[in-house]
């Protein structure tokens, strides 16, 4: 069987002003591949997610490190890679949002978007170092 | 992001536009909350209807938000909700948090 896939890789510096491009090419990505309109706004944000997290937890907004976003789009889904310099997470330790004492917390809600929004969803701690967000959307789960 | 305020009767509404977002976004609605609540407002009701965006931070800026009001002794209500903000609010269990309206006269009317 014969895959086709295009690669779009972009490397931004850690500075959150690079938000809006990457949600801007995201936005250009699923509408290439004719997402519908809500799971594009939720890949969007996904992916809006992933790299406020590389940048800011991840990098600690360090201007010298960079984040790698990579799409990856086939026939029948988008992946999404979001690789950070930083010291990574262990995934499951992050507190669950929906538990009661963590109910009113201000922040830690990113990852659960993420996970509720698309198919696949994995963390990768990097050999080199950092962490890896690797993310995929089904076009047939639109 | 763009944030317009009303007052009704003793009720300050704000009218919220655009995106609330990490950074700009979820400074303004604070700052605006934290004004308020100097000049001793009590009752604020956050109109959403043209928020067009809003991110995980935005979500946690309107829990923040909220817990600020009602520590100093206020209240903070939503009204017209977008379905995408709607949907932010039900899987975060956020609904049985915040009390939502999507009638300006009946938020207003609650409260009192």
């Amino acid at each position: 069987m014969i895959r086709l896939a295009n690669e779009i890789e972009v490397i931004i510096s850690s500075a959150l002003d690079n938000l809006d491009l990457i949600q801007t090419l995201t936005d250009c990505i699923t509408n290439f591949m004719s997402f519908d309109e809500d799971s594009a706004h939720w890949i969007g944000m996904s992916v809006r997610e992933s790299v406020t997290n590389a940048i800011q937890h991840g990098n600690k907004l360090d201007l010298s490190k960079t984040v790698d976003i990579r799409f990856e789009v086939m026939p029948d889904r988008l992946s999404i890679s979001v690789k950070d310099q930083g010291n990574g997470f262990k995934a499951d330790d992050i507190p669950n949002p929906l538990d009661a004492e963590n109910l009113l917390k201000p922040s830690g809600r990113g990852i659960f978007y993420i996970r509720t929004f698309m198919d696949e969803v994995e963390f990768r701690s990097l050999s080199q170092g950092g962490m890896e967000v690797y993310m995929v959307k089904k076009v047939s789960s639109n | 992001m763009k944030i317009e305020m009303r007052t009704v009767g003793d009720v300050r509404i704000l009218d919220c536009s655009g995106k609330i977002t990490l950074g700009e976004g979820t400074m303004a609605v604070r700052n605006t909350v934290r004004d308020i609540l100097k000049d001793n407002g009590k009752k604020i009701l956050l109109n959403l209807a043209n928020v067009n965006y809003i991110d995980s931070s935005g979500i946690g800026e309107l829990v923040s938000t909220y817990t600020t009001v009602t520590n100093n002794g206020g209240q903070l209500k939503l009204l017209n909700l977008t379905k995408k903000i709607n949907e932010l609010l039900q899987i975060t269990k956020l609904l049985t948090v915040f009390q939502v309206f999507d009638s300006e006269s009946a938020a207003i009317a609650s409260f009192s």
